[in-house]
């Protein structure tokens, strides 16, 4: 499966993203600079996490304007494939490639730790391998985490199972104490309501191998890969 | 003074309020036999001053071990560069911004990474991991709160968004720093062997081109600020600390690893301390070249600056490179694509002189070796601190009776808690290559995607003060052995050193004396644990207020990992696994933590590592750890063995049971350097055992992790829930 990853003015997700991709996943994967104005051939599109613009005036706001984003959303609004990481799902809230908005995290500083996410919704092409209810350990890193949504349209998303992650407790309770920005019903990663792009602030490419503490991020991208009849290779450390 | 007396006293204001004084003045005024301009002044200013040239420690410096086979690049160059095997090499180096941070906490410390990175990246290095050392006052003083919220947010800030995980450090409180805390940024990148660049000027008639962001007026006469001791108007001094973007440095960070990949680079330099005076002399300089600049050429952010002020700027971001003749449209082309400001502002020339205009005018035309190998080199007056002996002496003390409150009075100390809370507000994972996170190993370990094994590096950053106030020499020497311990611990052998000498001021003799001893004790240690020093940085005049800090050298310690799948962290892992003391040293209350609560002071004798047991010890660890047996490794350092043992439970939440450690206080609570403890399954003991004796090195069973408490056996038990509590107490 091919996947292309814009790089813009401050991604650093961007090398890491890749690294997974190809390295761990054997998929064809590979960089565009933001001032291209057209995608190279593609399946999917994978925005990555950093500070595009040094996140100034607003999380990924900046970004949104880069050339690349109009062929992006071209892409999106043809069915194609995007996936937001972070700051990644920062650009597409901002690009309306995504529902609702993020704001800086309650705490009022960034965060770096491993969360639990429990799996919304297993019937999507992210989530599939998981499977409802699933638990899963991965990292975060963000200030501005805190998702929000107006009542009307946070209903709606959550009706058409658009949410596909909620942070949670290790036995997968969703409570207050483990939500670590503050942002709406404990919402980590949701998708469109056509199921094509796909957002969420915790890092899978940071939880795809054993000897990085974890590899439960792995499960979506296998998910996606073997939704589009792709194969992915058995995981060493598994065994 | 000759000469200086006849001086233009603008200029001579102008010189003294660089920090030149006015024996450097006349010097000045001797060489070049006519009064300098205020441009050349402004260079002088920049270029002598302790920050750059090193005036009152070069003597010393020259006498560290910086030489081994793996060491590409010593000191002199931007930073240290160390061959790690399969083609690929480490560059890392350490460096101080301890003034900046004080006046200007956020600010100061954003800029002091941003510094770090930029020679990292200098080298042609691409930086993968930041370590911070951070040394504030005592807690209870008003100050401490307001500067370490705001260094820590400073190095969150620039880390994170740079994309370079910040992996470890210390932070520590203690009142020596209450005047002047200390800031020490430790950075490490990976470069091909065969890739590395160098800070030269080399071919005559090639450009010279600027790179980076535009020279704003920040930071002026920052180096000077930084050479300086403070009085009770430093806050006064905040105009000279310089403002950080990292957005703009992570694309510049970039843009050079592209320009340098595109083969047009012959050579580079950041602009740093002394900005554009510096780099352009030195890079002259170490090519024995001579230099032409339109300083009117500079990409400028503040209207009507003048030749002095472009001179001096500290503003960040900024990078000085020579390319060959014909390839600027090609360097700029590439300055374009990430849209970095370039400009072409001069030429290398054969003259071996700084010559500069502005605006037409020729305004610095000097000889350039006057301000680089002319610098002025102090031998100042040393003498051994007349209350030395005093210090050493231990008052008495008494021993409580109930060990157990000891104990708990013990790990409430700052130390004993858990740095988690900062290290949580660093991106540490960032470039997935953060095998042994911040706070679960002795060390941290990266691993080192580029190269085609499975090889990673460990680092880690120690210093001592109290130790090197009571003893610099053996104080030093012991922070190169605890670091060496600590690489042991998570299964790498040190290969290589950076250090931050931290002191006071440097025209106290027993400032001097301090430092020589320092300098002594590392280069021993150096030599002793074949440890070479590729670079580092010193940080003099930490005095406030006529009030000097303890001495406080901070080594940063580079290891190799063979294989990043085998690793130890210090926490326990399982339940039921033998915990076996190993090494035989004594330990002792002299120079301790438990000692220094007791008295209000350090005291005692600082005794020296056996640099050969040292060495047996730290071997036999990383063997144990390679073969698979050995599954926590943790050395016993400040607070003796029971605090270490209480730091590898709470971490996942294990109990452990001692039923064979001596009852007596100094037992718990003592220390010694030498000491570590490693966790085995049972069935590894005898392979353990046999080792150790191979290795020579005393290995003791001493109890059992696992159950519901801290346990020592025929003496208290302690919850685990309390030792987490003791752990998770807000700092």
């Amino acid at each position: 499966m091919r996947f292309a990853i814009p790089v813009f003015p401050g991604s650093n997700c961007d090398k890491d993203c890749l690294h997974v991709l190809k390295d761990v996943l054997g998929q064809d994967a590979f960089f565009v600079f933001h001032k291209e104005k057209m995608l190279p051939a593609t399946d999917a599109v994978v925005l990555p996490g950093g500070f595009s613009y040094g996140d100034y005036l607003r999380s990924g706001a900046i970004a949104r304007f880069s050339p690349i984003m109009d062929d992006v959303i071209r892409f999106a609004e043809k069915g194609g494939i995007v996936i937001g990481i972070c700051n990644g799902f920062q650009i597409m809230l901002e690009a309306g490639l995504l529902p609702g908005a993020m704001r800086p995290n309650t705490c009022g500083h960034f965060i770096c730790h491993d969360v639990f996410l429990r799996v919304e919704n297993g019937d999507t092409m992210f989530t599939c391998n998981a499977g409802k209810g699933a638990i899963l350990q991965m990292p975060v890193a963000h200030a501005d985490g805190n998702y929000y949504a107006p009542p009307e349209m946070l209903k709606e998303i959550e009706d058409n199972g658009q949410v596909l992650f909620r942070y949670c407790d290790i036995d997968g309770n969703v409570t207050d104490a483990v939500n670590p920005n503050g942002t709406a019903n404990n919402i980590a990663g949701i998708m469109n309501r056509q199921g094509n792009c796909f957002g969420m602030m915790p890092h899978p490419e940071r939880a795809s191998e054993c000897i990085l503490g974890g590899d439960q991020g792995r499960v979506l991208f296998e998910s996606l890969i073997k939704s589009f009849g792709g194969r992915t290779p058995v995981c060493g450390c598994r065994g | 003074m000759q000469g200086v007396n006849q001086m233009n006293q603008q200029l001579l204001d102008f010189a003294r309020a660089g920090g030149l004084n006015d024996e450097e003045i006349a010097k000045i005024l001797g060489f070049i036999g006519r009064d300098p301009t205020i441009a050349e002044m402004a260079a002088f200013s920049a270029m002598w001053n302790e920050h750059v040239s090193y005036k009152s420690s070069r003597k010393y410096l020259k006498t560290f071990p910086t030489r081994g086979p793996r060491v590409l690049v010593g000191p002199g160059e931007n930073a240290g560069v160390v061959d790690v095997g399969d083609g690929w090499a480490i560059s890392f180096k350490m460096e101080s911004h301890n003034h900046p941070s004080y006046i200007e906490p956020f600010q100061g410390a954003a800029t002091g990474v941003g510094g770090i990175l930029r020679d990292i990246f200098t080298m042609g290095a691409r930086p993968i991991a930041n370590m911070d050392s951070l040394r504030f006052g005592s807690l209870s003083h008003p100050r401490t709160r307001y500067l370490v919220d705001g260094v820590v947010a400073g190095i969150s800030y620039y880390g994170n968004c740079m994309g370079v995980p910040t992996v470890g450090g210390e932070l520590t409180f203690d009142p020596t720093y209450d005047g002047n805390c200390l800031v020490n940024v430790f950075t490490l990148g990976v470069v091909r062997a065969d890739g590395v660049f160098y800070g030269k000027a080399a071919g005559v008639g090639n450009p010279v081109i600027y790179m980076g962001a535009a020279t704003g007026r920040d930071g002026i006469h920052g180096a000077s600020m930084a050479s300086a001791a403070f009085d009770e108007n430093a806050a006064e001094k905040r105009p000279t600390v310089q403002v950080g973007d990292a957005f703009t440095e992570k694309v510049v960070l970039e843009c050079t690893l592209e320009l340098m990949k595109s083969g047009l680079v012959l050579g580079i330099q950041d602009m740093g301390a002394a900005g554009l005076t510096c780099s352009t002399f030195e890079m002259a300089d170490r090519a024995k070249m001579g230099m032409k600049v339109d300083l009117s050429k500079v990409p400028q952010r503040a209207a009507n600056m003048t030749p002095q002020e472009i001179l001096l700027s500290e503003s960040q971001e900024r990078m000085l490179l020579v390319c060959e003749r014909g390839n600027e449209e090609g360097v700029l082309e590439i300055c374009r694509k990430w849209d970095i400001p370039g400009a072409v502002i001069g030429e290398v020339t054969d003259t071996r002189r700084m010559e500069m205009w502005f605006g037409g005018e020729k305004v610095v035309d000097l000889p350039i070796n006057l301000l680089t190998d002319e610098a002025p080199l102090y031998d100042r007056p040393w003498a051994q601190p007349p209350d030395l002996r005093e210090r050493c002496l231990v008052p008495t003390f008494k021993i409580g009776d109930d060990l157990k409150a000891e104990f708990l009075d013990l790990i409430d100390d700052p130390a004993f808690r858990s740095k988690a809370p900062v290290f949580k507000k660093y991106d540490h994972m960032v470039q997935v290559r953060t095998v042994v996170r911040p706070g679960d190993g002795d060390a941290a370990v990266m691993r080192l995607l580029e190269a085609p094994s499975n090889r990673g590096v460990a680092m880690t950053s120690d210093g001592n003060s109290p130790a090197c106030w009571l003893n610099p020499y053996n104080g030093a020497f012991n922070i190169v052995a605890e670091a060496c311990l600590n690489l042991a611990c998570v299964g790498s052998r040190a290969i290589a050193l950076t250090d931050c000498l931290n002191f006071g001021n440097p025209e106290r003799p027993e400032v001097m004396w301090e430092f020589k001893e320092t300098v002594a004790g590392l280069s021993e240690a150096c030599i002793a644990f074949d440890t070479p020093v590729t670079g580092g940085n010193v940080s003099l005049y930490n005095e406030t207020a006529g009030e000097s800090i303890q001495p406080t050298p901070v080594v940063g310690v580079v290891g190799l990992v063979e294989d990043v799948a085998h690793t130890a962290g210090s926490f326990f892992m399982n339940q039921g696994e033998a915990i076996v003391l190993l090494g035989d040293e004594h330990f002792q209350f002299d120079a301790s933590l438990y000692l220094r609560r007791k008295v209000g002071k350090p005291a005692g004798r600082v005794i020296k590592a056996d640099a050969k047991r040292h060495l047996a010890l730290c071997e036999l660890i990383v063997s144990g750890i390679e073969q698979g047996i050995v599954t926590t490794a943790h050395d016993i350092g400040e607070g003796g063995l029971l605090w270490a043992v209480a730091e590898s439970v709470a971490g996942h939440g294990i109990g452990a049971t001692l039923d064979n450690i001596g009852h007596e206080a100094v037992d718990l609570f003592g220390e010694a350097p030498s000491m570590a403890f490693v966790t085995v399954k049972e069935v590894d003991i005898p392979c353990l055992t046999l080792a150790a004796e191979k290795a020579g090195v005393s290995a003791i069973r001493i109890g059992t992790t696992g159950g519901p408490a801290l346990s020592v056996k025929g003496l208290f038990d302690i919850p685990v829930a309390d030792v987490i509590a003791a752990t998770t107490k807000s700092l």
